[in-house]
């Protein structure tokens, strides 16, 4: 039956333990650390991107090759995007937004490959990821404006008497940014990875019922065939949103007063 | 072998959890929470155990995990790969300015080449008109200077003559006298024989009154 447990795939196993923080030394209390298969596509991603970019850009060719013209389209891409939403000073926070993107995206497309573990199908990894960035956001943004970083709930406009309603309106939405920020990225990578495994399981399931199943079985089957290519959309999509919004947020945090 | 895997793992944390109350009172309730979930778990095949990305004794070695492999991440993109792309983009463009500029300043050059072309040019056709002027003027003043020359010479040689005329004119007329008288006289002295020179000139001067 595990076969075609959906759930099953976002299990997180231990491939070594590492230590144990706290507790008193016998097995089972305090906090455990270890190597887990989350652990390992984690450092997998990185050890993509990182080589995927000192690699191909090596030769610093004046006239790039392919594997640089790539490089330099992503950077490019993300380049423009923190241009054009936070402004040129936002630029000094390129590299957070281009790691941001970079990960999410290669995390969700090795994820795209069977048997292959998703990083950011777990809740804690997209919120460490979104609580990154509105820390950054809330920390940047009071060192650098001080007080007038609170003008952020205070549009610019708005009539002294609608302000006590639109004020605290601004305030929940703001506080609420770390949330929706993990949750879209959480759910749609979740809800891709489970839709695509009950899909398949069906194939699975109506094959085993003799020769009406089997032909039975081609609708799931193109079905999961559509859904992978909708899951790669959604995979790119969602790193691309992340990147958006954590830009459109730090221009909040560079020029509070919009 | 991934399920065999999962349950070996999830059994050592059952057994734990019957000695953890007992060592750390306070220590063990959230511990055992956690355990417990994870138990019923693994021993139920998944089946109604924790959802996993909700099974909080995941999370300390995932957020380990992404704090030393995003932070590393971010280490590399700031300090190699990005100044790296973001140098070969700004040589790139740096090459391609460099090169507009001496494309700039080459056409400027040519630009500059043509004017003084032209600039000499006209000069050389003004001079050369100034040259051809200069020389019909010149040819001009000699060719009047000459026509004067011969001009006054001509009509010195008129005057002079016009008055030789004149003079021999003048000769002539004294002669007439002379001649009339003797041409009468001689017609006279056919006709009537010897007359005295003083009677005819005399005649000859009455005849002419």
């Amino acid at each position: 039956m595990a076969g075609t447990d959906p759930i099953h795939q976002f299990v997180i196993q231990d491939i070594f333990k590492l230590f144990t923080l706290g507790g008193d030394g016998t097995e089972g209390s305090g906090t455990t650390f270890a190597f887990t298969n989350s652990s390992l596509f984690m450092v997998a991603t990185v050890a993509i991107i990182s080589l995927y970019l000192i690699l191909s850009t090596g030769s610093k060719s004046v006239i790039p090759g392919r594997a640089q013209l790539v490089s330099e389209l992503m950077y490019e891409f993300v380049a423009n995007m923190v241009r054009s939403a936070a402004g040129s000073a936002g630029m000094k926070f390129f590299p957070l937004v281009f790691s941001l993107f970079t990960f999410i995206f290669v995390a969700n497309m090795l994820g795209m490959v069977p048997y292959f573990f998703t990083v950011t199908s777990h809740i804690i990894v997209t919120f460490a990821l979104s609580m990154l960035v509105f820390l950054t956001v809330v920390i940047y943004g009071f060192v650098k404006n001080g007080p007038k970083f609170l003008k952020l709930f205070v549009p610019s406009g708005v009539p002294g008497y609608i302000l006590p309603i639109v004020a605290p309106i601004e305030f929940i939405s703001f506080m609420s940014r770390p949330i929706s920020l993990s949750v879209r990225l959480f759910g749609n990578i979740l809800a891709g990875h489970i839709t695509l495994k009950v899909f398949t399981g069906f194939i699975v399931t109506m094959s085993s019922l003799g020769f009406l199943g089997i032909l039975g079985s081609a609708l799931p089957l193109i079905m999961a065939i559509a859904l992978t290519g909708l899951e790669f959309l959604v995979g790119a999509v969602q790193a691309y949103v992340f990147a958006v919004l954590t830009c459109m947020y730090l221009n909040d945090a560079i020029h509070p007063s919009h | 072998m991934v399920t065999q895997a999962y349950a070996q793992e999830a059994a050592a944390p059952a057994e734990e959890h019957v000695e953890a109350p007992a060592t750390d009172a306070v220590h063990a309730d959230p511990t055992a929470d956690t355990h417990a979930t994870t138990e019923a778990h693994a021993g139920e095949d998944h089946g109604s155990g924790v959802f996993p990305p909700f099974d909080p004794a995941t999370f300390p070695s995932q957020l380990l995990w992404l704090a030393i492999t995003f932070g590393a991440l971010y280490l590399l993109m700031s300090r190699v790969a990005l100044p790296r792309i973001g140098g070969i983009l700004a040589n790139r463009k740096a090459i391609i300015d460099a090169d507009l500029a001496a494309a700039d300043a080459s056409r400027q050059k040519t630009d500059a080449a043509i004017a003084a072309y032209e600039a000499a040019l006209a000069a050389a056709k003004s001079k050369a008109q100034g040259i051809a002027n200069e020389s019909r003027e010149a040819i001009q003043a000699d060719l009047a200077a000459k026509r004067s020359a011969v001009e006054a010479d001509l009509t010195a040689k008129v005057t002079a003559a016009e008055a030789r005329i004149s003079a021999t004119k003048a000769e002539a007329l004294t002669h007439v006298d002379e001649i009339a008288t003797e041409t009468a006289q001689t017609v006279v002295t056919q006709l009537v024989g010897d007359v005295s020179a003083d009677s005819v000139r005399a005649a000859v001067a009455k005849a002419k009154e």
